[in-house]
């Protein structure tokens, strides 16, 4: 664990019992079981946005706290645990990172503070295959009139403002969209793991240079990296649970007259488990601390990052399920939402092949 | 048995042919309601299609025709199967009874006893069900603990049983009950009844993948008759035994069929799905090696398969390699699942809607069921601790058998 301040500690405490308390896996099954349209529980956002967890990331002078990268990923951890489905990924972290490091002043005003306080959802839009693949724009800009079509849009359908890479001439831009806009629909997206997403349309919607932040590419990978790294942290939680939940079953579930834990074979995989989710914490930490310290290597610290933590959910995963026999089989059990989540995370934002290869790039081979 | 030469395989082949042609239902070309809940609600099509095949034993090709098989020689039985694929058209004789409990009953059940259970799997009118694991019974099996008790002229039955799948479809459950509580092995019996008694309740479990193939069952005062203990009394555990070979094998096979995304193979999907580079490879080197991988494993599989096949003469049942095939095989169509979900990125997400295509949507249910093959039919971990065991003599700490 990293060395935490004592504001992140507090955080960290807070966001611990928060979680526990208020939004346990049982909450997220209820929200699934719902149909909710959103894809999340809007009054649990409420409570986690009074709590300053939307801010975290966004300066003071725009309603936020500024505690850094490392502080919402402690929250994001906690949340992680137990499939806390909020916005808090998409808007408070990836697409306000795209405001705060490429907003006008103009822009933050508008945007930053209601994020901050949880009233205006905001999301990236960059995606347009079935791949994550950034570079690969087809939305344009031309004439005033954005057009194109995004999809697995994180919280796409409770948006109030989408951030939308698109290429205006050869340059990648990314300009802010409002979901009211004309001409902008969507459709939600059923997933597998229950959260909320969409693909979004944008036929003719009108944008001017006001609604363009600056930075193009080079910003939208920033942003990006910062939203694969909360992402990252997020699944660190969740693996983590799932982890914790099979030890316990390993330690209770008698066969042969045993605690199937007495089985070596089962032993060493979990030895194994814990020895992967160690290293998977020091790489998702040093990513965020460096995100904080604007250090050089950010890139390939986020790559690592990702690759690491999405092998490692996908092995615990999948063991969670494998350990628990058939009663992992069953929907009524939570093994089944870890996996879902699991596949979902590792997806989002490049799996672990694109960041295996991102990083092999990067390093010059 | 007849001579094999070419000339009467072709000949048979020919019947075959004009057979399939004659009497399966167009509608039906390319699908295989075999696996799903559809076939607890056939069609007449689906209806005439197993008529067609069950009279003939046809769908148990190598079973004696005196219980209703078609008395087949195992190559026969091939033309059969090659024929059918060839019309795009399933075997609609299936099921536990055709995969598991047949060839048991077959090996242990008396003349009486094969006379009556026999033909109705055969004719496909009869569907089984395994009262086998029990919530404390799962890789220990014979820990199981559902009590059966001789009431003079039949047997009474109490207890339950949990993963049973089909059922709340089934006519007719293959059950272990403890007939002896001082022993643990040697006190378990092999009994059969009907599902359809007022002492019998099943209670659907829904899976992660949706839906709800499998059943908790309960036994209250349920009845089983006398005739119906098959093998002797407590002797129950060499037939059951016997039987999950017959399972593992059974689930083994299913491998070569059924794969996620329908007809299209995975690195066709691929090139769709990430798309290619100049020289027409999958433009995703790191997942394209993983494919090959998985394609070429496959192929040993395969030929491992083939080797058994050859070396047991297809006459001396599941050989003990059938242990390794089981987790070979699960294993790579496990593998096969998870990269048909990676090669189709966010659409390989999709749990219902028009978002998504069919064929993508039963990639996503194909890959969560299919997390079960490593679990039923004896574990991963039970099978390697059998071929630990059994093949390379090393020490047991469990008393798993
Ligand atoms: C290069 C080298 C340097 C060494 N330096 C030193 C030294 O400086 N000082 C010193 O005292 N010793 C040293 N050793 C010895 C070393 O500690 C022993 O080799 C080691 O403890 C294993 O014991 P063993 O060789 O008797 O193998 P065994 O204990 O017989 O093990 C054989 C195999 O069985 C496995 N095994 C054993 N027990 C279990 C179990 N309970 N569960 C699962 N698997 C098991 C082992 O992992 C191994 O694969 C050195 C060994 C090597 C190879
Ligand atoms: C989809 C599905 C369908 C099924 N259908 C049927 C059916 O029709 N009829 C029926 O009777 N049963 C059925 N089963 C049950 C299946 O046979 C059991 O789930 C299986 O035997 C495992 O038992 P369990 O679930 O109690 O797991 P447990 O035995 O509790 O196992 C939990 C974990 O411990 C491991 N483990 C246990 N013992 C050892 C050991 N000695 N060494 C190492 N690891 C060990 C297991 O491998 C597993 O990973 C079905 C199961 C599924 C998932």
């Amino acid at each position: 664990m990293a060395v935490l301040t004592e504001e992140q500690s507090m955080l960290r405490d807070a966001a611990k019992s928060w979680v526990q308390e208020k939004s346990p896996v049982t909450a997220f099954r209820k929200m699934r079981d719902s149909g909710a349209e959103l894809g999340y529980d809007a009054a649990a956002w409420n409570e986690m946005a009074e709590m300053g967890w939307a801010g975290v990331i966004i300066p003071e002078e725009y309603g936020g706290s500024d505690f850094g990268y490392l502080s919402l990923g402690l929250i994001l951890e906690e949340t992680g645990r137990t499939l806390t489905a909020s916005p808090l990924l998409a808007s408070a972290l990836g697409a306000a990172s795209a405001l705060v490091l490429g907003g006008s002043d103009a822009q933050k005003q508008a945007w930053l503070p209601k994020i901050a306080e949880g009233s205006a959802v905001a999301t990236l839009a960059v995606d347009e295959g079935p791949h994550h693949a950034p570079d690969k724009v087809a939305t344009t800009v031309a004439g005033g009139k954005l057009s194109g079509r995004k999809v697995f849009v994180l919280e796409g359908m409770a948006a109030d403002v989408f951030v939308v890479s698109a290429k205006a001439g050869d340059a990648i831009e990314l300009y802010l969209v409002k979901a009211d806009a004309p001409g902008v629909s969507r459709q939600r997206l059923s997933l597998a793991d229950s959260r909320g997403a969409a693909n979004v349309t944008f036929e003719n919607v009108a944008v001017s240079d006001a609604d363009k932040l600056s930075g193009g590419s080079a910003l939208l990978e920033k942003t990006l990296d910062r939203a694969r790294a909360g992402i990252s942290a997020e699944m660190l939680g969740a693996a983590l649970q799932a982890f914790e939940v099979t030890l316990d079953y390993l330690k209770t579930r008698v066969q042969f007259g045993q605690v199937i834990g007495s089985f070596q074979a089962l032993q060493h995989r979990a030895a194994k488990m814990f020895t992967e989710l160690e290293l998977s914490r020091s790489a998702v930490e040093a990513a965020l601390t460096a995100i904080d310290n604007d250090a050089p290597d950010v890139p390939e610290l986020v790559s690592l990052a990702k690759a690491k933590m999405g092998d490692t959910f996908h092995l615990v995963s999948n063991e969670m399920v494998q350990m628990h026999g058939g009663i992992g089989m069953t929907d009524a059990h939570d093994a089944g939402f870890y996996l879902k989540r699991a596949r979902a995370a590792e997806a989002a934002f490049g799996n672990q092949a694109y960041h295996r290869d991102r990083y092999a790039r990067l390093q010059g081979y | 048995m007849a001579d094999f030469g070419g000339t009467d395989l072709e000949a048979f082949r020919a019947e075959v042919r004009a057979f399939v042609e004659a009497n399966f239902p167009a509608s039906l070309k390319g699908k295989n309601p075999m696996m799903r809940e559809e076939r607890a609600k056939p069609t007449p099509d689906m209806e005439a299609w197993r008529k067609a095949v069950g009279e003939r034993g046809w769908g148990t090709p190598t079973w004696p025709k005196q219980y209703g098989g078609g008395g087949l020689s195992p190559a026969e039985a091939r033309v059969i199967q090659g024929e059918f694929a060839r019309a795009g058209a399933y075997n609609p004789i299936g099921g536990m009874g055709v995969m598991m409990f047949g060839p048991t009953l077959l090996e242990y059940g008396n003349e009486a006893q094969k006379a009556e259970h026999i033909p109705p799997i055969c004719r496909g009118d009869i569907q089984w069900c395994q009262g086998f694991s029990e919530p404390g019974a799962g890789s220990d099996l014979a820990s199981l603990a559902t009590k059966c008790e001789d009431k003079g002229d039949h047997y009474e039955i109490n207890g339950s049983k949990i993963w049973t799948s089909g059922a709340q479809w089934a006519d007719w459950c293959f059950c272990l009950v403890r007939t002896d509580t001082s022993k643990k092995h040697e006190g378990i019996s092999f009994v059969l009844f009907t599902m359809h008694q007022p002492g019998v309740e099943v209670r659907p479990i829904p899976l992660i993948a949706g839906s709800s193939p499998f059943c908790e069952t309960f036994f209250t005062d349920a009845r089983a008759e006398k005739k119906d203990l098959v093998g002797p009394l407590n002797g129950g555990w060499t037939i059951a035994k016997r039987l999950l070979q017959h399972e593992r094998s059974g689930l083994t096979g299913a491998g070569g069929s059924g794969m996620a995304g329908g007809a299209k193979s995975l690195e066709d999907m691929a090139k769709d799905y990430v798309g290619v580079d100049e020289q027409g490879r999958i433009d995703d080197q790191d997942l394209r090696m993983r494919i090959a991988r998985n394609a070429m494993d496959w192929r040993a599989f395969q030929q491992t398969a083939m080797r058994v096949m050859s070396e047991s003469k297809g006459n001396s049942g599941p050989s003990t390699a059938s242990s390794i095939l089981k987790n070979a095989g699960t294993q790579l169509m496990q593998e096969k699942h998870e990269l048909a979900l990676e090669v189709m990125g966010h659409q390989g997400l999709g749990w219902e809607g028009e978002a998504f295509k069919p064929e993508e949507l039963a990639a996503v249910r194909g890959w969560l069921f299919g997390k079960a093959f490593t679990i039923y039919g004896g574990s991963q971990e039970v099978q390697s601790n059998i071929v630990s065991k059994r093949i390379l003599g090393l020490p047991d700490l469990t008393q798993s058998k």
